[in-house]
């Protein structure tokens, strides 16, 4: 290495950082480790399972997404496969009494997705943007209807199911209660995550970013775009196989939902609402949005209208999503103008929470009209009774809408001003990203 | 004698009705500095695009080195050695200038595809990536995202990923339009710094970047090339004074 | 067996009109947006449910005319209010946005109609046979579809080359910025457009909610093989659309009425076989795939013809 390099290539890290670089997996690992002990109901376990499953599901639609620029609406059909080839695994491995303990099991899954990833992969990656979206959505449906034609292999509607305990035992563990599932899946996610970090920094992993970037000048600096696409949606299959077997291994079945246009909607949707623009950010979306969707049902009669109502406010305000959103302010801290824009956020927060509260009182009103006009009008949304019959409601409602709206326009506006001041600040210190 | 580094033949190209090129002949020696001007819609970034392999000629050849291109995909013609930069800067926006320039020194440093190598510990792209930052001027702009670089740094680190992959013909699209007088000083510094020993086709319409730079010029009028000689020949050419430089006393 | 034929080409002539009326509209806006409106179908839903209340309190003609209206609106409105801000996020950005707003439509729709079908009828000046093919009547309904898609087929062709909005939108499909330095506002043809988009996608949902179910799944239903029409057909190509529609309309269609298997034509597997995937495939007709047929097109197209039939855009 020459001195030139050392003079101006960005620096090697620094022994420190590498061991806080290490020392945070090291970290995760312990957490992963400590969380049952902390929160060991049933509940709680079968929660970590899911969020577990639908961050290496996220991930790898990042793969996708956020790396190589691809939108692609039918990533679930690599899941659902993964999921039926290793529910028919278990029940011929248990079957025939092979010698395969369940932890290797999900690596099935995982070869599953890649190999019809190979398979499709090649012809759906021919186009780009737009079209690759629409056909990934035509292959999505011609396999998820595909399901309900081949009967013997899929299922049917009642799909296919298995009896996990009947595998070889793994240490004296035969994966019939909860925690130890949660285990398997906690060392797969965590085995699944530094598997796809890894692959971002790597030369294809970058390739795959320029790309995303800019497709034209990758074909001039010598890369043919077709290929970087086709390798990206190998591994994406890969690891959204494993996931797809991680789920079929915990819910013991697996059936043509795996497959369908809702699932690949989910995982579009909490990739998207994670973030992106930064790993981190799929992770943060799977673990926030697994949260929300057990909760919100449990406080309102149309959690999915609010689901909707969610996306389509983070693509319109915030389309970088949650990481996206606190990233944004890192120049800031790193530049010390952060003090500076938190008051106007807290500004800013009153009429939005306003209005935000006043349209759950007008969906929750409507919904009742609409579902149940002659029951009881006392109802509860979000924990709160209310009579939805009562015009003082109504009222309520609407100035809470239109004063709510009005005012934080006129508070966001204030906030982005400042805003604007504290970024050329932190820029001029030298901080921008 | 060694093959012309660029040879167009009888190169037309039309799109539906529309022929742009007419009958093109170009020939660029190994080595050479060429020049291409033109006034605007004679086609000359559709020659740049028909050379780079972004269209593919009606009729007539191309020849890289004496081997036929033309139909070739871009990234094919560019891995034999030709790279050509863009007349609206064309970088990787969200990566910062050192991430720009190693993208562009990965395949010819042999990486190709590579999944299984850490990005980061590569001695010869960092030494690579590291000499062209510097030669390009940017090292205080090193990991500064591309997209908030000024006009004139992203002109500069357009040349840099032009270049960086080691390519010995390297094509120009207007590489100091919009520049002041300085900036375009210093640019004329970088690309003959840059491009010693290599072959270089530029498309100017700073007349004296033209001829400050180049060891010969072709002029392009409507889709034809009508005339192609050393600058002062040209600068005398009547036709091209009534072409494209203004006309003289008739 | 001709009569067969006749009937099934008159049912996918209409199928295949009914698809182009609502992919003309998602081609219109994607060639001058550039966004392709994954909540198109759902404008189609929103015509039939808005049909079949509107029909419900004053009559399916007024319904006809006053349905499509209010769709278009609601189009403009979400084009002016939506769109148009989410298009400084990007491609992706915008397409996601629609993305949700279906979903958040077909919510809607299942909130306040519910998830069962309605009674949306053929209005009874309709409700008659118009001829008899050979032994079968066919409904005087479905002509007024047929006669009806092709009325606003043509009335479309007309405005788009005759009118001076028209030819406006001719050069804005393929030279946008270029018509706004023209002068013209360049933001309000935006909205028109997606706006008379949305609307004749709403007209197909009033003309085919009597005779088609009218569901609040109708959109998730017929949204994919619309995209599948303007892939196949070539992004952004409206020649290319009209004849993906009638083709796909065409072999659907017969498809539908064919009840030959491979077990038909070769005869039954061996019983060795019965309860393996080869006797799915075996036994399955092709009126049970029919369906899937679409995709099946569009990966064929894929494969020798990426651009689709006519098409001429890249993404």
């Amino acid at each position: 290495m020459s001195e030139l390099t050392t003079s101006v290539a960005p620096p090697y890290p620094p022994l420190s950082e590498k061991l806080r670089f290490y020392g945070l997996w090291v970290a995760a690992a312990l957490i992963l480790l400590i969380l049952p002990k902390v929160f060991g109901s049933g509940g709680a376990l079968t929660t970590f399972s899911l969020i577990g499953i639908s961050i290496i599901f996220s991930l790898s639609y990042n793969i996708l997404l956020g790396q190589t620029g691809m939108l692609s609406f039918g990533h679930a059909v690599y899941y659902g496969l993964g999921g039926f080839l290793v529910i028919h695994s278990i029940n011929l491995i248990g079957a025939n009494k092979l010698p395969i303990p369940l932890p290797f099991v999900p690596l099935i899954g995982g070869l599953t997705g890649l190999f019809f990833a190979a398979l499709l992969g090649w012809v759906s990656t021919k186009r780009s943007g737009t079209a690759f979206a629409m056909i990934s959505l035509g292959v999505a449906e011609l396999i998820a209807s595909s399901a309900l034609i081949l009967r013997t292999f899929f299922g049917g509607e009642a799909g296919i199911s298995a009896n996990r305990t009947k595998l070889f035992r793994f240490f004296a563990w035969n994966f019939g209660p909860q925690i130890q599932i949660y285990y398997l899946i906690a060392a797969w996610t965590l085995l699944a995550v530094i598997a796809m970090y890894a692959l971002t920094r790597t030369p294809l992993g970058r390739m795959c970013n320029a790309v995303r970037d800019n497709p034209e000048r990758v074909r001039f600096v010598g890369y043919n775009p077709h290929v970087i696409r086709y390798l990206a949606f190998c591994f994406a299959g890969f690891f959204a196989g494993i996931a797809g077997a991680l789920a079929a291994i915990n819910f013991e079945i697996a059936n043509a939902a795996y497959l369908g246009a809702l699932q690949s909607g989910a995982v579009l949707y909490s990739t998207y609402i994670g973030g992106v623009g930064y790993f981190i950010g799929p992770i943060v979306g799977a673990i926030f949005v697994t949260l929300l969707s057990l909760n919100l049902s449990d406080m309102t009669s149309v959690w999915q209208l609010y689901f909707g109502l969610i996306f389509i406010a983070v693509v319109t305000f915030a389309p970088g999503g949650i990481t996206g959103l606190l990233m944004m302010h890192r120049p800031l801290i790193k530049g010390g103008s952060l003090g500076r824009v938190l008051p106007y956020y807290a500004i800013a927060f009153v009429p939005t929470l306003a209005m935000i509260v006043g349209l759950v009182l007008a969906i929750e009103t409507i919904v009742h009209y609409s579902l149940n006009p002659s029951g009881d009008p006392n109802i509860r949304a979000f924990g709160i009774g209310f009579n939805a019959s009562s015009p003082i409601v109504w009222l309520i409602a609407l100035v809470l809408i239109i004063a709510g709206f009005f005012i934080a326009r006129r508070t966001w506006s204030w906030l982005a001003h400042v805003w604007d001041e504290a970024l050329t600040t932190a820029r001029d210190k030298g901080y921008h990203t | 004698m060694t093959a012309p580094a660029i040879e167009l033949k009888d190169v037309s190209k039309s799109f539906g009705n529309i022929s742009v090129i007419r009958d093109l002949n170009l020939t660029v020696a190994q080595g050479e500095r060429h020049a291409l001007i033109g006034p605007n819609g004679a086609g000359k970034s559709t020659t740049f695009n028909l050379i780079t392999g972004y269209i593919a000629p009606t009729s007539g050849t191309v020849k890289l080195r004496g081997q036929e291109i033309s139909g070739l995909p871009p990234y094919q013609i560019n891995r034999r050695g030709l790279s050509r930069s863009f007349q609206v800067t064309n970088v990787f926006a969200n990566m910062s200038v050192w991430e720009n320039l190693r993208c562009a020194v990965l395949w010819t440093a042999g990486y190709r595809y590579a999944f299984w190598k850490n990005i980061d510990n590569l001695p010869e792209v960092r030494d690579r990536t590291a000499e062209i930052l510097s030669e390009i001027g940017l090292t205080a702009r090193r990991d500064v995202p591309a997209g908030l670089l000024t006009y004139a740094e992203q002109r500069a680190l357009e040349i840099g990923i032009t270049v960086a992959g080691g390519a010995d013909v390297i094509l120009l699209d207007e590489p100091t339009a919009g520049m002041s007088h300085a900036e375009t000083d210093l640019a004329v510094a970088l690309i003959r710094r840059l491009t010693e020993r290599r072959t270089l086709v530029i498309v100017e319409h700073d007349m004296s970047v033209v001829f400050g730079l180049a060891d010969r010029i072709s002029v392009l009028v409507y889709g034809h090339v009508i005339a192609t000689g050393m600058p002062d020949e040209i600068r005398s050419d009547p036709r091209v004074k009534e072409a494209y430089l203004g006309q003289e006393a008739a | 067996m001709l009569e067969l034929i006749i009937i099934s080409t008159l049912n996918g002539i209409l199928f295949g009109m009914l698809l182009f009326l609502m992919a003309s509209g998602l081609t219109l806006i994607f060639s001058m947006l550039g966004v392709l409106n994954f909540a198109h179908a759902s404008f189609y839903m929103l015509g039939a449910f808005f049909g079949f209340q509107i029909s419900r309190w004053l009559g399916f003609w007024p319904a006809l005319f006053i349905a499509p209206l209010l769709a278009g609106a609601l189009g403009a409105a979400v084009e002016r209010f939506g769109l148009r801000r989410v298009h400084r996020n990007g491609h992706v950005a915008e397409l996601l946005f629609t993305f949700g707003l279906a979903f958040v439509i077909e919510e809607i729709v299942q909130i306040i109609w519910g998830k069962s079908p309605v009674d949306f009828r053929i209005p009874s000046s309709l409700d008659f046979p118009a001829f008899q093919i050979f032994s079968t009547n066919y409904p005087a309904y479905k002509m007024f579809m047929l006669l009806a898609s092709i009325t606003i087929f043509v009335g479309l062709l007309l405005v788009l080359t005759k009118s001076r909005v028209g030819l406006i939108v001719q050069a804005a499909l393929t030279h946008p910025h270029m018509v706004g330095h023209l002068g013209h506002n360049v933001e309000r043809i935006f909205m028109l457009v997606f706006g008379v988009g949305t609307a004749l996608a709403a007209i197909a949902g009033v003309i085919a909610g009597p005779a088609l179910v009218t569901q609040s799944n109708m959109a998730a239903l017929l949204g994919p093989i619309l995209f599948v029409v303007v892939v196949v057909g070539g992004l952004g190509s409206l020649p290319g659309a009209f004849v993906a529609s009638l083709l796909i309309g065409l072999i659907q269609t017969f498809a539908v009425s064919i009840n030959g298997s491979l077990a038909e034509a070769f005869g039954p597997l061996s019983p060795a076989y019965a309860h393996t995937w080869l006797a799915d495939i075996w036994d399955v007709t092709v009126a049970q795939i029919a369906p899937i047929i679409p995709y099946l097109l569009l990966v064929l197209i894929l494969v020798f013809r990426p651009m689709g039939l006519l098409g001429t855009r890249e993404t």
